[in-house]
């Protein structure tokens, strides 16, 4: 069976759905939450690099590189974030999230 | 070499920004003294970096593609740029005092709030998904650490963390429908996608990622159903942060909306109109109804928030160049009714404590009654009840939703208007017929009453004698942007 593009997108398609579902149903740790939010965005780069060699145009692939530049920014602020938050709450529990409603 | 330094012309304000914003950093490494002393220094050079470039983007003319048509300066870019330059510099000058008091002026505040602005401005001038998506992260990254600026409390801490998370997942809902689009319509260029658009019907997968797309911007701009980390990040964040997040990074997304739908969809606008309109009238309505029983003024005015860019969303679902107008013309006018009550809130003290309750305003009237009218007035155009501003916003997206035969989405929008008009009048009811409590103190300088009493007054007379609506020739500026959009 020759692998063909659907193949990548299937995959690309059950990686990010992963990577939602791990935000939502989620409970115990914000850490599992970045990692999600990680997953995401390499199930998009899958997207990105298959439809590039499918089409043969490079604009995908500089896409995902420049994804892969911010996602690691936004790790770095991520969990900056919660360094300042496990300081004033002593816990990174998700269900500690809870000073304000909603 | 010499089609580059055209190209580096176009996007000058941006450089201009990105240098400034690099030069204050080494700024306030270089200065001495304490931490608030460094602040100090820092932000009257913020503010007139700021300010000059916002003078001078109205000065540039005419439509330029730079940069292999990543990037895009037109009336519309620049109207919005303008916007947002002067919102950003008025609100890191009005937080200043808030700042003080609290022990928060940091050099880093006012750099964070440069880079937010130039991410703005590079969201409003992209011409291409890359682009965007560069320009939304590095408003986005900006904007999630200065949420959480006030490092020692739980609440701004919290509120960070929400935004973050919430906002990491909007940008991956955006993103995967980015690679979708990408994939179907084979580039990433707006106006090569609008080709692509327009030769057949567009395939599944591309309306698939543009659900997607939709999605993630509809989380920027705050629209239901994607709302959830609004009313949580305004009560958490410091306030002059929260009065930020109310002004410039919402017209910025709206204006990155228009563009991101008119651009590369328009051809397919009858499958991006019924989204938006679902959108609109979740805003509106979840705007009007979950507003009525909030006690925190800050959380309050996140719901007037998401209330108010239903009534913007109005408009771009109307479409066309009267939707895109009045849709620009609802978010100036949105623009200065914050900027008014978001002055006065900055101000209001009980105490030595930052009043964010709204049962502390009662009786406002007695005690101020200046200011008790400029907000009263602020908060009847907020409602939109004529003859005040805020009804003419209102007037002219409901005018463009029923000119594109769209008459239920105005009837709608006219329903959820009433309905949230409760809770504006219930404020002004508070200050001008209950009992004061313990008796407010206004701790603000004298630019904080310059700019609550300029709003109301930009409200009361918008409305010219000789024309029906002519508010400082916002109008003619918004026709020529969208005319520039659509063409």
């Amino acid at each position: 069976m020759a692998i063909g593009l659907e193949h990548y997108l299937t995959v690309a398609a059950i990686m990010f759905v992963t990577g939602v579902f791990g935000i939502f149903l989620n409970r115990k740790n914000v850490i599992i939450i970045l990692m999600s939010i990680e997953l995401m965005l390499l199930a998009i780069n899958i997207n990105l690099v298959a439809f590039s060699s499918y089409l043969g145009d490079l604009t995908g692939q500089v896409f995902a590189l420049f994804i892969l530049t911010v996602a690691a920014a936004e790790a770095a602020i991520g969990l900056a974030i919660l360094v300042c938050f496990f300081r004033n709450r002593g816990s990174i529990a998700v269900e500690d999230i809870n000073m304000m409603k909603g | 070499m010499n089609n580059f330094s055209n190209d580096l012309l176009a996007a000058a304000p941006e450089v201009a920004l990105a240098i400034g914003a690099m030069v204050l950093l080494m700024v306030g490494v270089f200065v001495g003294g304490s931490e608030e002393r460094k602040g100090r220094v820092v932000l009257p050079m913020a503010l007139a970096l700021l300010l000059a470039v916002g003078f001078v983007v109205p000065r540039f003319d005419g439509a330029q593609s730079a940069f292999n048509g990543l990037f895009i300066t037109d009336d519309f870019s620049r109207f919005a740029k303008v916007l947002i330059l002067f919102s950003a510099a008025i609100m890191l000058f009005l937080g200043t005092d808030y700042l003080r008091r609290n022990n928060l002026l940091k050099f880093e505040y006012s750099v964070l709030i440069i880079f937010a602005t130039l991410g703005m401005c590079m969201m409003v001038s992209a011409n291409d998904l890359i682009a965007l998506y560069m320009g939304l992260e590095l408003q986005a990254l900006s904007l999630y650490v200065i949420a959480a600026f006030r490092r020692d409390s739980t609440r701004s801490t919290e509120a960070g963390l929400k935004y973050f998370v919430l906002g990491a997942l909007s940008s991956g809902l955006l993103l995967y429908g980015a690679s979708l689009i990408y994939g179907y319509a084979g580039t990433t260029q707006f106006d090569r996608i609008a080709v692509a658009v327009s030769d057949t019907d567009a395939p599944l997968g591309l309306l698939f990622g543009l659900a997607f797309f939709i999605a993630g911007l509809a989380f920027k701009i705050s629209a239901a159903p994607f709302h959830m980390w609004t009313p949580d990040v305004y009560e958490g964040a410091p306030t002059p942060v929260t009065a930020f997040f109310a002004t410039a990074p919402k017209i910025a997304a709206g204006a990155l909306f228009a563009r991101a739908m008119i651009e590369p969809f328009n051809g397919i606008q009858a499958d991006w109109q019924q989204i938006l309109a679902f959108l609109a009238i979740c805003s509106m309505f979840l705007g009007a109804f979950a507003g009525i029983g909030q006690t925190n003024i800050k959380r309050l005015m996140a719901y007037s928030s998401i209330g108010h860019m239903g009534f913007a969303l109005v408009g771009l679902t109307a479409g066309g160049e009267q939707g895109v107008q009045a849709m620009l013309v609802y978010l100036s006018i949105y623009l200065v009714m914050n900027i008014g009550v978001f002055a006065f809130l900055l101000t209001v003290t009980r105490n030595g404590v930052q009043a964010t309750q709204i049962v502390d305003f009662a009786g406002l009237a007695k005690t101020n009654p200046a200011s008790a009218a400029a907000v009263a007035v602020l908060m009847f155009s907020l409602a939109g009840i004529p003859p005040l501003a805020g009804f003419f916003g209102k007037f002219f997206v409901f005018g463009a939703a029923v000119d594109a035969g769209l008459g239920w989405l105005a009837v709608a929008g006219v329903i959820a208007s009433v309905i949230s008009a409760y809770y504006y009048l219930r404020i002004v009811k508070l200050m001008y017929f209950d009992e004061p409590g313990e008796p407010l103190e206004i701790v603000g300088g004298i630019e904080h009453r310059i700019a609550w009493g300029v709003a109301a007054l930009l409200m009361l007379f918008a409305v010219a004698p000789f024309e029906p609506f002519n508010g400082l020739g916002a109008p003619e500026a918004a026709a020529k942007a969208a005319e520039a959009l659509l063409n």
